[in-house]
């Protein structure tokens, strides 16, 4: 699935939090452990079926994983592992979402395991409102936002976060 | 022409040119007396001046004729070539670059001017150097054939022949076999061949000289005419090529013909963004990929036809990787020219006298590692030049001849390159070495060292034994500059020296950093990839010696023992050994290590992928590479691996000793 088909958000708006005019966000929504996420459909470059993958040993849990994406090697990130929950084992509906990310000033290309892919889909800026300060699971810096849909709650994850993080992390070690 | 900037292709051509002047004057330098040479040198300049005037460069075109005055003198016997003179143009030749591109001081252009009337006059007061005593033969015989579009660009043959016809009694004959039928000529291109005798006392150089403009397009042949053939010949000639329809007469100067047009054609080359390269090669990559998936399917199903199609595929893909590979190979000959000119320089500045012999040019090698290797041999034949070799009077008292040699040569041998920089000069004095060391505080005053860890001291940053700074080296950041740059390479640096006879620098340096030869090894359920080039042997490890080692993590090896990695246990795998480990003994230089793997595959040829910047900082491996099926398979790195066996074998050695 490629994403310049199915979206048609101004490119330039690709690597900050961009509401669009009419206060709407589009978005790809899918499902970890049973909790759905929804990611910026822009940053979305493919949807791929479940590829072999390779362990990096030593490599932090979190992007510990390798897969090869059209001859480029690209980390594959399972973001439960963010939110501390588990791993689980792969089903026939596992898919890895190709994403690029500007992270510190380069644009970098990953895929984020997903259980199951949902939806594109738009979210109203009314339906989204911030993390609030208790009663959260996760860490709430990793959390963009939440939105309020009729299935239920879908968080946003706030990735650069995440992967800045993970980056800030290695650069320590 | 296109709509590309006309002065940025003169630029290019310019620098070609100049690249060619630059190599021929250096050549001149040591045979003087070469006429070839000097028609060379002359026929850059003209076509300098020539080219620079019709682009505009008028400044270029200005100074430019005052040197190619100065050669055509030369050409024409006026003067003699000096080693004056060819230093001169040599300088002359830098500032036409700095001409080309627009940032000349112009007072340096009077300077040079100045510099060359000089050398001209001392010149002309010199003897001319005795031309080779070629007894001049009664005459020649020659064929010549101008290319097709000679006339559109400005050839005239008639003028050619009338030249031709003032050296001496000249006998033309016109080879019409070549022009088409009337249907297919074109009245603007030149068919003609031309068989010409010329008797008289002539000098091959003053036949040559009159087709100087024309020369690297045509087809020429040339004979000497001895006496007895001449008259015969003469009258055969003449019957035999005025009956222009007799069959043989084609047939016979065909090979010689198309030998020509290859030579000329060898050359041709076309400029490519290496960019462009690089993604070829990745869809090549893919290709390879997608071509294994597609023979597992046609090898899994009944269908003959799906497979031998499949089969065809995957030739055809695999020729299409070996040629992809070498496309971005490059002779080393066009790295170790410009070294000539440093050596030059290098002796003008030092007042030593330093030859550079080059070897094994046409050795070839990645263009990328072509360009990174070029500082780190800066800094090393500077180094050689300065610190090894000697004055002339210092080498004259050591017995050795005056002229220090710098030795420069490339080998190829299995996946790897050889570039090796010996000089005879005096050696690295250890003693000057260890006491700089100690100074230094990188060893302590009295530590036993190895003679190659000794040497290997010089690599050490911040690291110069040059008792005087001076402008050439000696400020301490050449040699580790040049260790990390070949270090970066994945390549390896190695020292070897004796006092009083010279040093010898190996560069080990991969043949291409896109692709690697590894050993495909399986650790748990993962595979990895092993460089070749490091691995010295597999050995077995038994499961009893594997249990009787457990505390240890060393194994004897020919009486010499060697630690191991287990990267079953590196890797936190968690799984059971194979009952037939095998242990992958690699080395750079003379350290040595063992990696315990569960399998080794085979060998596996592939191209070389980074990883992202989340796993950059992953110490054990340098990169990841796809596998045939697809799938990724890291590669190892070998130097850090060794560093930390290393690390094991004195831990274990001081808990022996405690």
């Amino acid at each position: 699935m490629q994403p310049a088909e199915v979206l048609d958000v101004d490119a330039h708006e690709a690597h900050g939090i961009s509401w669009s005019e009419r206060d709407e966000l589009e978005v790809l929504t899918f499902e970890l452990s049973g909790e759905v996420l929804a990611i910026e459909a822009i940053r979305v470059f493919e949807i791929l079926d479940v590829l072999v993958d390779t362990i990096v040993p030593g490599a932090q849990p979190l992007v510990d994983r390798i897969v090869n994406f059209r001859g480029k090697i690209i980390p594959v990130a399972d973001l439960r592992l963010a939110f501390g929950m588990e791993r689980t084992e792969r089903t026939v509906d596992s898919r890895i979402v190709v994403i690029e990310l500007v992270l510190d000033g380069e644009v970098t290309m990953l895929g984020l395991w997903a259980d199951r892919v949902l939806e594109v889909t738009t979210f109203a800026r009314s339906e989204c409102e911030e993390p609030p300060m208790v009663g959260m699971r996760w860490k709430r810096e990793y959390v963009r936002c939440l939105a309020r849909r009729p299935t239920g709650v879908t968080i946003v994850p706030d990735l650069k976060t995440i992967f800045e993080s993970v980056l800030l992390d290695k650069t320590l070690n | 022409m296109s709509g590309e900037d006309p002065a940025a292709a003169f630029r290019i051509e310019a620098g070609e040119l100049l690249d060619q002047v630059e190599q021929g004057l250096l050549d001149l330098g040591h045979s003087l007396a070469d006429m070839d040479l000097i028609n060379a040198v002359f026929r850059g300049l003209h076509t300098l001046k020539g080219s620079g005037a019709m682009f505009g460069f008028d400044a270029l075109a200005a100074f430019t004729h005052h040197c190619e005055t100065a050669f055509d003198r030369v050409r024409k016997g006026q003067v003699p070539a000096t080693a004056d003179l060819v230093s001169v143009i040599l300088s002359a030749q830098d500032h036409m670059r700095a001409l080309v591109e627009g940032d000349a001081p112009a007072a340096e252009g009077d300077a040079i001017l100045a510099r060359l009337q000089l050398a001209l006059e001392n010149a002309s007061g010199a003897e001319i150097p005795v031309a080779e005593p070629v007894s001049a033969p009664r005459g020649w015989r020659l064929f010549f054939r101008l290319p097709a579009d000679a006339m559109a660009n400005g050839t005239n043959p008639l003028t050619l022949l009338d030249e031709l016809r003032e050296l001496g009694e000249a006998h033309i004959v016109a080879r019409t076999d070549e022009v088409p039928p009337l249907g297919d000529l074109v009245p603007t291109e030149c068919h003609i061949g031309w068989d010409v005798t010329l008797v008289g006392d002539i000098s091959r150089e003053d036949i040559e000289d009159v087709f100087i403009f024309v020369m690297d397009d045509m087809t020429f042949e040339i004979a000497a005419l001895d006496d007895a053939a001449a008259a015969q010949e003469d009258s055969a000639a003449s019957t035999e090529i005025a009956d222009t329809t007799v069959a043989d007469s084609p047939k016979t100067d065909e090979p010689a013909k198309a030998a020509a047009v290859t030579a000329a054609r060898g050359g041709e080359s076309i400029r490519v963004p290496a960019e462009r390269l690089d993604e070829l090669m990745d869809r090549v990559g893919e290709l390879v990929i997608a071509q294994s998936r597609l023979s597992q399917l046609a090898h899994g199903g009944d269908d003959l036809v799906l497979r031998s199609v499949s089969e065809e595929i995957e030739r055809l893909a695999s020729e299409l990787r070996d040629t992809m590979m070498v496309v971005r190979m490059v002779p080393v000959a066009s790295l170790f020219n410009r070294f000539r000119r440093l050596v030059h320089d290098l002796a003008n500045d030092t007042g030593k006298q330093i030859a550079l012999v080059t070897e094994g040019e046409s050795t070839e090698v990645d263009k990328t590692v072509i360009e990174r290797l070029f500082d780190p041999l800066v800094h090393i034949i500077r180094n050689s030049c300065d610190h090894g070799l000697e004055t002339a009077e210092e080498r004259a008292a050591a017995g050795k001849p005056e002229t220090g040699t710098v030795h420069l040569s490339a080998q190829q041998s299995s996946g790897e390159v050889l570039i090796t920089i010996c000089d005879d000069g005096k050696g690295i004095n250890r003693e000057r070495v260890r006491a700089k060391a100690e100074a230094n505080g990188l060893i302590q005053p009295g530590q036993v060292l190895a003679e190659n860890e000794l040497l290997s001291l010089i690599f050490h940053p911040g690291f110069s034994t040059a008792a005087q700074v001076t402008n050439l080296s000696g400020r301490g950041v050449g040699m580790d500059v040049v260790k990390r740059t070949i270090e970066s390479l994945r390549g390896s640096i190695d020292v070897a020296s004796t006092e009083g006879e010279g040093s010898t620098i190996t560069l080990r340096i991969p043949l291409t950093l896109a692709i690697i030869q590894g050993l495909l090894v399986r650790v748990g359920n993962g595979c990895y990839v092993i460089p070749l080039a490091a691995v010295e042997e597999c050995i077995e490890l038994s499961l009893e010696e594997d249990l009787r080692s457990r505390g240890r993590s060393l194994i004897n090896l020919r009486d010499r023992l060697v630690p191991f990695l287990r990267l079953r246990e590196m890797f936190a795998t968690g799984t059971k050994p194979d009952t037939h480990q095998k242990i992958v003994i690699v080395a750079i230089g003379n350290e040595r290590v063992g990696l315990v793997v569960d399998q080794i595959i085979g060998n596996h040829q592939t191209v070389i992928k980074s990883l992202s910047a989340f796993h950059s900082s992953i110490a054990t491996f340098s990169g990841a590479t796809i596998l045939g099926d697809g799938n990724v398979a890291l590669i190892l790195d070998v130097g850090q691996l060794v560093a930390m066996g290393q690390g094991v074998d004195s831990e274990e050695k001081i808990y022996a000793a405690g």
